[in-house]
């Protein structure tokens, strides 16, 4: 088809009103209500979670359901939120701590340091490796990784606690492989390459000109990393390790898998735990009563809130800190 | 003409995948007579939803199995263990044909049950529920002897060595290592726990003031497995756990299992027979009854019934959309019953009682379809009424 | 500038330069290697568990897999591209909507306030989703089912696709809108016929990474599609009846006791990987085109 036709074809036909004008706003409002569609779903998660949890929180009160320590679903039926509530902070707090210097190193590794072939080959394993799901990690964490970190840690550990100074044997829990720690560590290995990832992106947004300002000063290659890249790309580092936190808060499947699963207090570093998303994926099916049910679903509001704090903080932090919008992963 | 180009892909893409799907689906007939007929046959069959207990899931599934060779692929039976709480709870939320719990409707769900279907909630006992004591001491096979004082202190974690005295006392002879006990327990609301608990509530009176009985409790100490696989798993991967587990379970993998002292001073192994004898009592109509530290001499007393839960007004159930849905549904359980019982001992359950299989058919009798008494139907078809 | 240089040699400077550097390269080995080594274990124990009939048999009790008749996963992996399509189906539209209103509209009022829903959205955890779904679609229609796993999942997809929409088609450049809309096309024609082509393979792209995401999650499902131990009898029950998913699957495989039931949990593990893998290789292959072009 030649050009000049097809404009002189568009040219001469009739202006359709439905075409054009209603086309346009047909057009216009289809994509409002897709994009409304999403803001809706957000807002139902919140009132379902809440409308469904509401039986827990007038039994409770918000603040009891979050402060009470007994979970108790077979003879008082009390619930209370705050041994869930502290093992997925606990858990993600330390599987951060473990994950972001690694990460941030081996973001800064592949974007400043490395050569540009293994630096892909590394990126590109990253991302792979992000997308394992998250059952399959849990497996090997039941078969493999929780038997060896019983033999080669737990039980020595416990061993010469034993012999040595039996007043760290509450601390240390129960040594059986399936424990905080265990799910902790498998939790940083989860996060790694998100939080990776985060910081790639934020590093490739500082611009030429910082590095070659720094180089002209005539710093070393990490000086330069030091004071011009990190500095830059800090906003976007720190708003990649809060939503890491975030993803670390909502993963369910491994840490259920790996955790031991105990709710009550008290927690102990190798000892079982439970975080929100596990005590939700154990119990949901199986709950019997509409108050277990609806603390259960209460419980899921919390996660809820607690996750929408962290998105909104990652936000601010990103539009604040650096030039460039936030980055979806 | 890109435009044509991408939604031609994503077209022939949904079309192979389509496709994909019925040529699995599809037979592998190849004239058009038998494709008819497997059309016809399969319009015919029906899909039967249950869930709930894990402890009878082994037996359950092998009916399921069964069953569907002896109906020639007429019935399937999908069965989920997801724990007795969720059986009891999908079946009176009526997501699920048939509810499966170790623990009998309270009063409360069935007054529940009964204001919503202005019919009862019938528990038909399918099995009986042994719970045996497992442990994973190396170097110790099954055989060690427990009391009910014993496992209480054991579960409130006052025993914290498997060489400790108490149990070295009731052990004579055998050589318990110095390892510590780790405890394991159910995390889900489960059956089994209802029995282990009501069992412990019964010989301790500290354990029933302070933890009491029921589908799931507070435990005192221990790592919560889900479902009878989780507490399995997580004893057979841990040297030093102790954790209770349905007898068949513990049988199918092999797993050590403790003998226990009953309330008349006699040391019971777990078998069928001594379980069959633990269920030698007075039946009530509905058959809702604990017989946990059964007073017979010989009865192994960590026992109970596994019901099958089902509406008397099956059309009341929004589970089930059909006439012929609630009439399989009945076939299957007289099937279970009868004859499925045959399959019971091989894989590690005790046969039903002739008691409670007669409670059962005085049950099913009652069950209707719109008023409709389909159980009878189904029964005298079947020549047993 | 007081931070470097001062009080510092060159020599003391290049030696630090190397010692990070040898820092760096030591953390990125010792983070890989145990990344690597659960996707070899995976490997390997999936792929000696893997046989003929794993791709042709229907699970059934756990007394097949210890008598050790014929069992396997078909009707799990028929069910989870069943509710993986349906998934992919219910979110498409949603996503690509709302990404055509954030880049197509970017004066727009909502647009915003919609993008932070969004990307909080695609942060909240898959398990709420999950829960969101049981109460939406499971609670009304009264049964565990194949559709309201493939909502559970559209959840999850449907904030990964508004975003990567969005970006596929802010990169287009301007001045082919323009022209589209200097030759006198109306706006929605200008976007479907010439912004969508030119950014197919950003879409394509997008649904890809979306899909991989959402095709791994085990928790949104535990409470909607449910599971089921044969394929239904009709392809209704699908859609509309409890359908086993690999993930769930694999989950309930991994915690059962039975020892021929782990074998096929690394199985479909392995399964699973390779399905996820291969989606997020040919995404990536896809934007590496894109770049040459």
């Amino acid at each position: 088809m030649k050009r000049e036709e097809k404009i002189n074809d568009v040219l001469k036909k009739p202006v359709g009103v439905i075409y054009r004008w209603l086309g346009d706003r047909i057009f216009l409002s289809a994509a409002v209500i897709l994009g409304l569609s999403i803001i809706f779903l957000s807002f139902s998660m919140a009132w379902v979670l809440y409308g469904e949890g509401r039986a827990a929180f007038s039994e409770f009160g918000f603040w009891g359901f979050l402060k009470g320590t007994t979970w108790d679903p077979g003879i008082q039926l009390i619930f209370g939120a705050l041994p869930f509530l502290l093992g997925t902070i606990v858990t993600s707090v330390a599987a951060l701590l473990i994950a972001f210097f690694p990460a941030i190193a081996i973001g800064i590794f592949i974007a400043e340091y490395a050569p540009r072939w293994l630096g892909n080959i590394i990126e590109n394993l990253v991302h792979l490796i992000a997308a394992i799901p998250s059952v399959v990690v849990g497996i090997w964490g039941i078969f493999v990784f929780a038997p060896w970190m019983r033999e080669t840690i737990y039980m020595p550990v416990f061993n010469w606690a034993t012999e040595n100074s039996p007043s760290l044997l509450p601390v240390l829990g129960n040594p059986m492989g399936y424990g905080m720690a265990t799910a902790t560590i498998v939790l940083a290995l989860m996060i790694i390459p998100f939080t990776t990832a985060l910081t790639r992106d934020a590093i490739r947004q500082v611009p030429k000109e910082q590095r070659e300002a720094a180089w002209a000063l005539g710093a070393t290659r990490w000086e330069v990393i030091r004071m011009a890249v990190i500095p830059y790309a800090r906003g976007g580092i720190l708003a990649g390790a809060i939503l890491s936190f975030g993803r670390a808060i909502g993963e369910t499947m491994a840490v259920a898998m790996l955790i031991g699963n105990k709710n009550t207090f008290p927690f102990s570093i190798m000892g079982p735990a439970a975080t929100m998303p596990s005590v939700i994926i154990n119990e949901f099916r199986e709950a019997v009563g509409s108050l277990h049910l609806s603390s259960l679903m209460a419980i899921g509001f919390v996660l809820f809130v607690i996750s929408l704090i962290v998105n909104l903080v990652a936000a601010y932090i990103t539009r604040k800190l650096s030039i460039s919008g936030g980055q979806a992963v | 003409m890109k435009k044509v180009n991408l939604f031609k892909t994503l077209n022939l893409v949904f079309l192979s995948v389509v496709l994909l799907f019925f040529a699995s689906c599809g037979g592998r007939g190849t004239t058009e007579e038998t494709r008819a007929e497997r059309r016809a046959e399969r319009s015919e069959r029906i899909d039967l939803l249950g869930a709930g207990a894990s402890f009878p899931a082994p037996l359950v599934t092998a009916m399921a199995d069964e069953y569907r060779q002896v109906t020639n692929n007429r019935v399937t039976i999908n069965y989920q263990s997801i724990g007795s709480g969720g059986g009891i709870r999908q079946f009176s939320e009526q997501t699920i044909m048939f509810g499966m719990s170790e623990a009998f409707l309270s009063d409360d769900i069935m007054a529940e049950v009964e204001s919503k279907t202005e019919g009862r909630a019938f528990n038909l006992p399918i099995t009986l529920a042994d719970v045996v004591i497992t442990y994973n001491v190396p170097g110790t096979d099954k055989g060690v002897v427990f009391d009910g004082e014993l496992i209480v202190d054991i579960y409130m974690e006052r025993i914290t060595s498997w060489n400790d005295p108490k149990i070295a006392a009731l052990n004579p002879g055998k050589n318990l290592p110095s390892l510590p006990v780790t405890v394991v327990h159910r995390s889900d609301g489960s059956g089994t726990t209802n029995v282990f608990t009501s069992f412990l509530t019964r010989v301790s009176e500290e354990w029933r003031n302070k933890i009491g009985f029921g589908t799931s409790v507070n435990w005192p100490a221990g790592i919560g497995g889900n479902g009878n696989e989780g507490v399995a798993g997580a004893v057979m991967n841990t040297p030093g756990a102790i954790g209770y587990n349905s007898f068949s379970y513990a049988l199918l993998n092999d797993m050590s299992y403790g003998f226990i002292v009953n309330s008349s001073g006699n040391i019971i192994e777990p078998s069928y027979p001594a379980t069959t004898e633990a269920a030698n009592i007075d039946l009530p109509e509905d058959t809702r009854i604990l017989f946990t530290n059964t007073p017979a001499p010989d009865g192994y007393p960590i026992a109970g019934f596994a019901w099958m839960l089902v509406h008397e007004n099956l059309d009341k159930n929004n589970a089930i959309n059909s006439r012929e849905e609630a009439a399989e549904l009945v076939g299957f359980l007289v099937w279970a019953i009868t004859e499925g019982q045959e399959l019971s001992e091989e894989l590690g359950y005790a046969r039903l009682p002739e008691a409670a299989i007669e409670r059962n058919f005085e049950m099913i009798s009652q069950i209707k379809w719109r008023g409709e008494n389909i159980g009878r139907e189904v029964l005298k078809k079947n020549q047993l009424l | 500038m007081k931070s470097f240089a001062e009080n510092k040699t060159l020599f003391q400077r290049n030696l630090w330069d190397r010692f990070m550097v040898g820092l760096l390269i030591v953390s990125t080995i010792l983070v890989m290697v145990p990344l690597l080594i659960i996707i070899g274990y995976v490997i390997i124990n999936g792929i000696s568990a893997l046989n003929w009939e794993f791709f042709t048999e229907e699970l059934g009790s756990p007394a097949r897999a210890m008598q050790g008749r014929p069992t396997g996963l078909v009707h799990t992996i028929i069910g989870t591209a069943v509710v993986d399509l349906l998934a992919l189906i219910i979110s498409a539209p949603v996503g690509l909507g709302a990404g055509i209103l954030l880049s197509e509209y970017p004066d727009h009022k909502l647009n915003p306030f919609l993008r932070i829903i969004n990307d909080t959205l695609n942060g909240m955890p898959a398990i709420l989703k999950g829960l969101l779904a049981f109460a939406l679609i499971v609670k009304p229609m009264g049964t565990f089912s194949g559709l309201s796993g493939g909502f559970a999942l559209a959840f999850v997809m449907i904030p990964i696709i508004a975003r990567s929409t969005e970006s596929a088609l802010m990169n287009i450049p301007w001045s082919i809108r323009e022209a589209g809309l200097a030759i006198g096309l109306p706006r929605w024609r200008v976007v479907l016929s010439t912004v969508m082509p030119a950014a197919k393979t950003g879409l394509v792209t997008g649904f890809l990474i979306s899909f991989a995401r959402a095709a791994g999650e085990a928790a949104p499902l535990m409470f909607t599609s449910f599971g089921n131990n044969y394929l239904p009898n009709h392809w209704t029950g699908m859609i509309f009846g409890p359908v086993d998913t690999l993930p769930q699957r694999l989950y309930s495989l991994a915690i059962s006791p039975y020892k021929e039931w782990h074998a096929m949990g690394w199985a479909a593990g392995i399964v699973l990987l390779v399905f996820v893998i291969t989606l997020f290789v040919t995404a990536r292959l896809l934007t590496r085109e894109n770049k040459y072009n």
